[in-house]
């Protein structure tokens, strides 16, 4: 499987050929509790790196999450609408948010990847 | 399912309402009840006024139109609202547990007070001279929350408690600034009510968060390590929103005094502490009382609420006009800054006196029980909730391990991991059992946090039946029980709300055109 990388408002994106798929990380789930709603981007939108491209509501906070990576919206999981709460179950595998067909995979190396992410999230107590 | 002889069910169980739709949707004497558009009709109206004799226009030239309001009669109005409050909850049909709230009996003696004429029937413009009861209740009321909280002032105008948090607050920087010590932080801790960062906030400061130590409460070191000379004050909850008594608080006020600053307490769950504890002897410098909470005048439904605010003697010059003075026997309120002599109030945060209303509701609470009566209340509030974790801290989890809670209980929802029901879940389920959840997911560092608050209106029987529900559901979650919290509600008047979405895309208008369930 291709490497997960991070960010540090704790979107994570796997890349998949041209296509990166995003999500929000196990950590950042569990920090909003239940998930009751999603809110995706239509597909051909063109994001820039830091755009606010989805929106997740939990029991507790409302939160953006931003793009990872510049490019263009090919797919958005449409089931999250349905069963938001599958975030919580799945979220760095059924609960990806969107795909992005990067436009510069060189943004890639700006990430995190496993490791510094999780020391992140631990400094961050 | 048993029937007698005739074929009819003789048991409360038998039947169901979705095996047995009814033509109307009514289910029995419960009404589906119609918008009152759908009911009202433009025909019609419930007063004859005679015509107007014809006469010059002053209008401007605007032509009189219809304006598509619906007409009722009087009885069409009665019923409309009848059954509409009665799908509604109450503290006068059940017990209304929502920790932080302090849901208690409004007794029916403040209401029989409050309608007397000379305080119900009164108007904030009348002459002093015609009014002087009402000014002596409001001073009376007044001499009664500073006894009770061991400060130099008070202001009874705030109209609830974020309004009292402003009072508070705006005090605090009238002070610094007239002392020329401008500041521009505010420490909340992270348990703290969503109003306390909101008003710091909107008095232009930025918030600084004090993590909460194991046991959930503050320390005074935490407090320490983040203070310094950029910060105008402190605001804590006592007992806090996880219903547990900040036991240093005085070396947490000592830091904030030491450092220049002002100890804001938020005074919303001053109902566990009062007759027991003085906020002035804790160090306080300021601290808003909710009438609708620690001294039962009506809360929820609009209340409304009313939250006066107490000072310590270096706030006190600051508190907003209007107040009450006493001359004698004579009563007069100060209404301007310029009136209030030798004081320098922040300005004014209302444009009459308070909840008059209020005022007369919580002093007849006050002078109905007496201090002792008053300190029984707070003792039995902070035993109801200890009953409460007794009876389930076996089957429920708390989330700083198993302590003696002041007059609400917290769990969170480790004992739900795995059962694949969640905190609403959980919640829904109650409304199925006939009881009105608890306060869920507050406060926000516990996870699926519920908080639990019985006050001290309710006898025994009542928590035993409580806790017996609970305890039922916890088994049924935990034997995999699941459709029984996933689909909950099943017998309210209605399934479970998409509650997200009626935030996020409220359909706020009524057309006759369109179908209420088309959103935009």
């Amino acid at each position: 499987m291709a490497e997960t990388k991070y960010m540090e408002s704790h979107e994570y994106i796997r890349l998949d050929g041209d296509v990166g798929v995003v999500g929000i990380s196990k950590y950042a789930q569990e920090q909003l509790g239940d998930v009751v709603f999603v809110e995706l981007p239509e597909t051909g939108k063109t994001v820039s790196k830091g755009d606010e491209a989805a929106v997740v509501e939990s029991v507790k906070a409302a939160s953006e999450v931003y793009a990872p990576v510049s490019g263009e919206i090919v797919e958005a999981n449409s089931e999250l609408e349905a069963n938001p709460g599958l975030v919580n179950e799945d979220p760095e595998g059924k609960a990806w948010f969107m795909k992005i067909k990067l436009s510069d995979k060189g943004e890639l190396d700006t990430l995190m990847d496993a490791d510094a992410y999780d020391k992140f999230v631990e400094e961050q107590g | 399912m048993s029937m007698n002889r005739g074929g009819r069910p003789t048991s409360a169980q038998g039947g169901g309402t979705a095996d047995h739709p009814t033509f109307t949707g009514n289910k029995a004497l419960q009404i589906e009840e119609p918008l009152l558009f759908e009911v009202g009709d433009v025909s019609k109206t419930g007063v004859d006024l005679p015509e107007p004799p014809e006469g010059e226009s002053r209008l401007g030239g605007f032509e009189r139109q219809d304006i598509g309001l619906p007409g009722l009669t009087e009885p069409e109005t009665m019923r409309h609202y009848v059954r509409l409050s009665q799908k509604n909850f109450a503290i006068d049909a059940g017990i209304y547990p929502l920790g932080s709230c302090t849901m208690k009996h409004n007794a029916r003696l403040n209401e029989k007070m409050a309608r007397l004429p000379g305080f119900g029937d009164i108007h904030p413009l009348q002459p002093e001279s015609t009014v002087q009861g009402a000014l002596e209740l409001m001073h009376t009321l007044a001499a009664w929350l500073l006894e009770m909280t061991g400060m130099a002032g008070v202001a009874l105008s705030p109209k609830a408690g974020a309004h009292g948090e402003f009072c508070g607050m705006a005090a605090i920087k009238a002070a610094q600034l007239a002392k020329g010590d401008a500041r521009s932080v505010v420490l909340v801790p992270e348990s703290a009510h969503g109003t306390n960062p909101a008003t710091a906030a909107l008095l232009g400061y930025s918030v600084r968060d004090i993590p909460a130590r194991e046991d959930g409460t503050v320390s005074p070191d935490a407090v320490r390590e983040v203070i310094g000379p950029d910060v105008a004050g402190i605001m804590l909850t006592n007992p806090n929103t996880c219903g547990l008594f900040e036991r240093d608080i005085v070396a947490i006020a000592d830091a904030v005094h030491e450092a220049g600053a002002y100890f804001y307490c938020d005074g919303a769950n001053f109902n566990a502490i009062v007759g027991k504890a003085r906020p002035g002897d804790l160090g306080v410098d300021c601290m808003h009382i909710n009438l609708h909470k620690t001294f039962s005048t009506p809360h929820g439904g609009g209340g409304p609420g009313s939250g006066p605010v107490v000072f310590s003697k270096a706030l006190a010059t600051h508190a907003p006009v209007p107040y009450v003075v006493q001359d004698g026997d004579t009563y007069a309120l100060v209404e301007t800054a310029e009136a209030a002599k030798g004081e320098e109030p922040f300005g004014r945060q209302t444009a009459f006196h308070g909840q008059m209303g209020m005022f007369v509701r919580a002093l007849s609470y006050m002078m109905s029980h007496g201090s002792d009566g008053m300190r029984q209340a707070s003792e039995d509030a902070v035993l109801n909730a200890n009953y409460i974790r007794g009876g389930l801290r076996d089957v429920m989890t708390q989330p700083f391990g198993d302590q003696v809670c002041m007059h609400e209980v917290l769990f969170d929802d480790t004992f739900l991991k795995n059962t694949g029901v969640t905190t609403l879940d959980f919640a829904k389920a109650m409304i199925d059992e006939g009881f009105h959840p608890m306060t869920m997911y507050f406060p926000l560092v516990v996870h699926g946090a519920m908080l639990i608050e019985p006050t001290e209106s309710e006898s025994k029987a009542s928590l035993d039946q409580f806790i017996a529900t609970l305890r039922d559901l916890t088994r049924a979650a935990k034997e995999g029980d699941t459709d029984r919290f996933t689909g909950a509600p099943y017998h309210a008047p209605l399934a479970r709300l998409d509650e997200t979405r009626a935030a996020r895309q409220p359909i706020l208008r009524w057309s006759p055109e369109r179908p209420a369930e088309a959103a935009e």
